[in-house]
């Protein structure tokens, strides 16, 4: 049963305390500014082996800038539901008619907008760095990409956090989970380039498939076709609502 | 309509067992009170009768449905205020409400009549569009209350929802949840430290120690059950013959000597101390005191469980618990 009432609360909510809290979003933002700036500054002369010479490194790194700050904004929403039990909020929305259906959808809702947000900021902003943007429906075609990225590891934090009732250990765990789905995902170089052994695991990792379609869609250059990406990807994203919908439904919410 | 009928509800942390074998029920427009000391399991009770901890075994029925069966059933029926806290301290009060509202359906224009009610019975109108981080803590639980009254549920769950409140604001939130009580018949579970907040509050009262109900009756049946009128006789210096006579009378139950002073367990005090004055004088004892002691909620409480709610251990431990809800909420 999905209740539209208590999505809207919980995504408004969300979009309020997004829109005060000011550190927040720049605190978001640095850490790929920072990554872009400076590996698209410090790599911008060097051939990197399957990257073509005529695309440039910048162009190859922005998309997977965008699945990083992506991926580290989503997985976090987790954190939020933490910090909301922490502090007692989640029991007074747990107890609310709202089935836990709707409670996860809002959520989702709350968190892909912020995600969404500050990736389309980072798009933007990399234009500065010499980024050629390409036009509006591929824009939005790698807006609807992004969702999905948004979707998937919003929900590997959501079921995170109903496993995982506290701080520390949410804490350790993501930071085990996110760093290697960030390096493994071809990011920052191609994927082809690891040995073998490691490459199975960029295979595995849904990211890989993100970010190769937002190439697919930006530079119009990626690794496998871009049916097969959106393919995984819509498999992968519908899978996780489930997932962290029944852990929802489950858990006990204290 | 029964609104709670409890069948034994039991709940375990790891060999802890919080909840014993619980049963009873509050009727369709019931005032309940359930009083215990701390740690007695009150908590946890309403935290599974609200869904939100799995009962280790047992049921309970609320307003008809069944707390493990049908959970989404029960909560549409519920409301509650928490003991501790669980508001969102990044928004303002008013959007603190606004939501709540909200997510019970409730359409925009009784909203606003009701959160402008609401506001006005916990003194917050004013403080309504300031962020809920710099209220005080008092004014937090106030807003706590003002968000569980918004939304006329059918049965209420009130964990000592004046904790911490000034006399006057006491007054005036007792008020309104007996009104809530009388007009919209919404049954009331109420959990309190303070004895004469169930005293007034409530139509009948359980008192919960270590997890297991030991008394359920109406105030007035607790207090003529449980104790006896106490006399208080300071007397410098006291003679055999006085307490020979004292131990022929049928009205009194007990007599002990306190720091030189002469107590009387008695029944019906009020109508025995004539004879007893008659008494004193006849043997020519000379006193220079009398007080004599009806009992309150408190004497029965004390009596039943051992501890005095809100005196040593108790009240130290709650000391500590708000200065942690203060942290908390920072
Ligand atoms: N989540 C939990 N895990 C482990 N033990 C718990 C948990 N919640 C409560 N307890 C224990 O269960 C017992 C009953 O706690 P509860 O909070 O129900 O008491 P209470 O009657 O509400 O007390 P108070 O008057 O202090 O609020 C206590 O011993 C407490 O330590
Ligand atoms: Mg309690």
């Amino acid at each position: 049963m999905i209740q539209v009432n208590a999505i809207y609360v919980l995504w408004m909510r969300e979009m309020i305390k997004y829109a005060r809290a000011k550190s927040r979003l720049v605190g978001a933002i640095a850490m790929p500014v920072f990554m872009l700036v400076f590996l698209g500054l410090g790599f911008r002369r060097v051939d990197i082996p399957g990257i073509p010479g005529s695309i440039g490194y910048i162009q190859y790194l922005v998309p997977g800038i965008l699945g990083m700050t992506l991926l580290f904004s989503s997985a976090y929403t987790g954190m939020g539901v933490i910090m909301d039990r922490q502090y007692g909020f989640l029991k007074e929305v747990m107890v609310t008619p709202a089935s836990r259906t709707s409670i996860v959808l809002g959520m989702i809702a709350g968190g892909a907008t912020t995600s969404l947000v500050q990736a389309t900021m980072m798009m933007f902003l990399s234009v500065l760095l010499g980024f050629r943007l390409p036009g509006l429906p591929a824009i939005l075609a790698a807006v609807f990409i992004m969702l999905l990225i948004c979707v998937i590891f919003i929900n590997i934090g959501l079921t995170l956090s109903s496993v995982l009732k506290d701080f520390h250990g949410f804490n350790l765990i993501i930071n085990f989970i996110v760093f290697p789905l960030f390096l493994l995902s071809g990011a920052l170089f191609p994927v082809a380039n690891l040995p073998a052994a490691i490459r199975v695991f960029s295979y595995l990792d849904p990211l890989t498939y993100g970010v190769d379609a937002l190439r697919g869609i930006m530079i119009d250059f990626s690794e496998f076709s871009l049916l097969i990406d959106i393919g995984i990807l819509i498999i992968i994203s519908s899978a996780m609502v489930a997932i962290s919908g029944y852990f929802f439904q489950k858990g006990e919410a204290l | 309509m029964t609104a709670i009928v409890i069948d034994n509800l039991t709940k375990r942390f790891d060999d802890l067992v919080a909840v014993d074998n619980v049963s009873f029920s509050v009727k369709s427009g019931e005032l309940f009170g359930l009083l215990g000391p701390n740690g007695a399991g009150k908590t946890t009770i309403l935290n599974m009768l609200t869904t939100l901890l799995v009962p280790t075994a047992g049921s309970a029925l609320i307003a008809g449905s069944d707390i493990k069966k049908d959970p989404d059933g029960v909560r549409s029926n519920i409301g509650i205020i928490f003991q501790d806290p669980s508001l969102d301290i990044g928004l303002t009060g008013r959007e603190n409400l606004e939501f709540h509202a909200m997510m019970y359906n409730i359409e925009r224009s009784e909203r606003k009549k009701r959160i402008a009610e609401v506001l006005k019975v916990v003194n917050l109108s004013e403080k309504a569009d300031t962020l809920v981080e710099y209220y005080s803590g008092g004014m937090k639980r106030r807003l706590e209350i003002a968000r569980g009254l918004i939304h006329y549920p059918r049965v209420l769950f009130l964990d000592e929802p004046t904790l911490g409140l000034d006399a006057q604001t006491r007054r005036s939130i007792w008020d309104y949840i007996k009104n809530l009580n009388k007009e919209y018949g919404t049954s009331i579970i109420l959990t309190t430290h303070y004895m004469e907040e169930a005293d007034y509050l409530c139509d009948r009262i359980a008192i919960i120690d270590r997890g297991k109900i030991i008394a359920l009756d109406t105030p007035a049946n607790l207090k003529v059950q449980y104790k006896r009128d106490r006399i208080t006789l300071a007397v410098p210096d006291i003679p055999e013959s006085l307490v020979t006579e004292l131990e022929k009378r049928a009205w009194v139950q007990d007599i002990l000597s306190e720091n030189g002073n002469l107590v009387l367990s008695v029944s019906k005090g009020e109508e025995n101390l004539p004879e007893l004055f008659h008494l004193l004088h006849s043997l020519g004892v000379s006193v220079s005191a009398v007080s004599l002691h009806t009992p309150t909620l408190e004497d029965v409480f004390i009596h039943l469980t051992g501890a005095s709610i809100r005196e040593q251990d108790g009240s130290r431990r709650s000391a500590i618990r708000d200065r942690m809800r203060r942290r908390m909420m920072r």
